[in-house]
């Protein structure tokens, strides 16, 4: 809904006056750049649906043919709409931020979490009661499965950190990000590309790789739009004002340049032909598997951490209005964390065919990561130093500061669980779920709940949020949501080690599979409440979001953290 | 397969260690260099220091 309306009234409403004069120059290479590029991928696409037998591709092609037309038509009509002036970087002296894209990413960002969260409500309860599978394909809990995970952490998470770097690295750099186009490019391409993704789990189309889903075509379309997105974030560093580059823009960056090295390089596929969603690896075996490891493991340490330990170093002093603890720690933790995060993929291969000697490396790397993920822990708790009753009245900061209280948690349980002893209890069992949502709905959910509570009020100019006593209610509601969601799962996960592993006297296994399972039910019906709770959670918060940008009270046009970007309320 | 076990290891075990304390001194070097004091400081500040 925002979508189409958004991107000609962000930079036509600065220049509406001198919208009556249209001077109509030529059309930017920018400009025009992206036009040819996109009437040909609507050629393509054309030609790919027409000819292709798979319903799935003709759908998708038809998709991209629709979306890279509409695009087209758009960057035609913001170019009469301005007359083809190029939009000034400066305004009274002042940057001219480029808001819009990132107000785009805020409210996908809220959209897609709202809806992986309760996808993920749903198959928690199908684990409890099978028989919400509705016996369906569309709804079976290996098509949702990809569709929750892939909500939460690339179309929620994904869009937070769009939006939030894009947001970060103007304001630390002083400087409007280059482009007229290119910025939309990225955020509206990637929602795309999230699109293309969810509806192919949907109709049963996926690589089975974990966390790396999506087909040959949608990988492409993303490698296409994270490139155009290096070049955005590169671009704007390179026009900076402010000669130091401050530390969240360096974990940033850290994330952009590692994820596109591991997209391609895990992504490195085959499609049985050019009409065909079907796509081939060229890795085979144990190299596959070290493969989607070293991706798996690098998307949990450069996406779910880097880019929001980024969020951290920004919103977290912003919020409390004090400086980082310390920014020469920041400078050790980041250096440390990237160069050895990147070896701690074999771990997830331990009694595999893989050689041990791999994953013992993968176990050590992971042992010494303790030290970088504790230091910037702290470095981010620590910030709160001599403002700790800023927690009792601030809810926000509350929440960003117990999501880094849950990445020091889970950072402190991941090594642990590397080690192949523990691994051998805690691998393929619930553990492993209750550890992943310590980490995703802890830590990298509060820290993206904190950075939207503070981002919506700054983005729309308003005095503060709506309602702080409703952001109380989502942080108790979720936090309770959370406890009960980790605890099931340790419980149960341990418990089904133990009984996989129980012998008799005679040396025959104790349990039967299904015996396992059943004694799981309970667990499964305390997660789904936890989830229930953390859902309720979300949808208060949206409530409250909504409220802020529709009834919150202004800021006074002089003190406007936004500056000059101000649209009519 | 074990020589290449064996060769790895102990590449690992030497240069990799070397290669990892040098790098970890350099950066450890770099931020607490007394010089840099002013402007890791100064840096510090650039959250608030937007207009």
């Amino acid at each position: 809904m925002v979508v189409p309306s958004l991107a000609p009234c962000m930079d036509s409403k600065n220049w509406g006056a001198e919208m009556a004069q249209k001077k109509t120059g030529l059309v930017s290479l920018e400009e025009g750049g992206f036009a040819i590029f996109l009437v040909l991928l609507a050629f393509a696409c054309i030609i790919i649906a027409g000819k292709t037998f798979d319903q799935v591709m003709a759908f998708h092609a038809g998709l991209g043919a629709l979306l890279a037309a509409v695009s087209v038509f758009l960057i035609f009509k913001n170019y009469f709409d301005d007359g083809g002036e190029p939009i000034p970087a400066e305004i009274d002296g002042k940057p001219n931020y480029n808001m819009g894209p990132v107000k785009f990413g805020t409210i996908a960002a809220m959209f897609w979490g709202l809806a992986g969260f309760t996808v993920g409500l749903v198959i928690a309860l199908q684990l409890a009661w099978p028989a919400l599978n509705f016996d369906l394909p569309w709804t079976n809990f290996g098509r949702l499965r990809p569709l929750h995970t892939s909500a939460v952490i690339f179309a929620f998470g994904g869009n937070v950190l769009l939006a939030t770097s894009m947001y970060v690295v103007q304001r630390t750099c002083r400087v409007r990000m280059p482009g007229k186009i290119l910025p939309w490019f990225v955020i509206l391409g990637y929602n795309v590309f999230i699109l293309i993704a969810g509806t192919g789990y949907l109709l049963g189309v996926t690589q089975s790789k974990e966390y790396a889903e999506p087909e040959w075509y949608a990988d492409l379309w993303l490698t296409i739009v994270w490139v155009m997105y290096l070049f955005l974030f590169l671009g704007t560093l390179w026009k900076r004002k402010e000669p130091h580059i401050y530390v969240a823009n360096w974990f940033y960056l850290a994330f952009i340049v590692t994820i596109a090295m591991l997209h391609i390089t895990n992504n490195l596929t085959i499609p049985v032909s050019i009409y065909s969603t079907k796509s081939y690896i060229v890795w085979s075996g144990v190299q596959d598997a070290m493969v989607q490891w070293w991706y798996g493991h690098n998307a949990v340490g450069f996406f779910l951490t880097a880019g929001f330990l980024a969020i951290m170093y920004y919103f977290i002093p912003k919020q409390a209005d004090r400086p980082v603890y310390s920014y020469r720690l920041s400078i050790v933790h980041f250096w440390a964390l990237i160069f050895i995060y990147i070896w701690a993929g074999p771990h997830h291969l331990h009694y595999t065919a893989l050689p041990q000697w791999a994953s013992t490396l993968g176990a050590t790397f992971s042992i010494i990561l303790w030290m970088p993920s504790w230091g910037g822990m702290i470095n981010g708790l620590m910030t709160l130093s001599g403002a700790w009753d800023k927690l009792r009245t601030d809810p926000v900061l509350r929440m960003m500061v117990v999501s880094v209280a849950f990445y020091g948690m889970s950072t402190f349980e991941g090594p642990l669980m590397s080690l192949r002893s523990v691994n051998s209890l805690s691998h393929y069992t619930d553990w492993t779920i209750g550890h992943v949502h310590s980490g995703a709905l802890g830590w990298v959910g509060y820290i993206s709940f904190g950075a939207i509570y503070c981002l919506v009020p700054w983005l729309w100019n308003k005095r503060g949020l709506y309602s702080l006593k409703l952001v109380n209610w989502h942080f108790w509601l979720s936090t309770l949501g959370i406890v009960l969601y980790i605890t099931a799962m340790w419980v149960s996960g341990i418990m089904q080690g133990l009984m996989w592993r129980a012998y008799d006297s005679l040396g025959f296994l104790e349990y039967s599979f299904v015996e396992t399972v059943e004694a799981m039910h309970p667990f499964y019906i305390i997660r789904a409440l936890g989830g229930a709770l953390f859902v309720v959670g979300a949808v208060i918060m949206a409530y409250n979001l909504w409220m802020t940008v529709r009834h919150g009270e202004a800021e006074e046009a002089d003190t406007t953290p936004v500056g000059s970007l101000a649209p009519a309320e | 397969m074990n020589e290449t076990y064996n060769a790895f290891a102990g590449f690992a075990q030497t240069w990799g260690l070397l290669y990892f304390m040098i790098l970890f001194g350099i950066v450890l070097a770099y931020a607490l260099w007394p010089k840099n004091r002013k402007k890791f400081d100064d840096a510090a500040q650039i959250p608030f220091r937007e207009d």
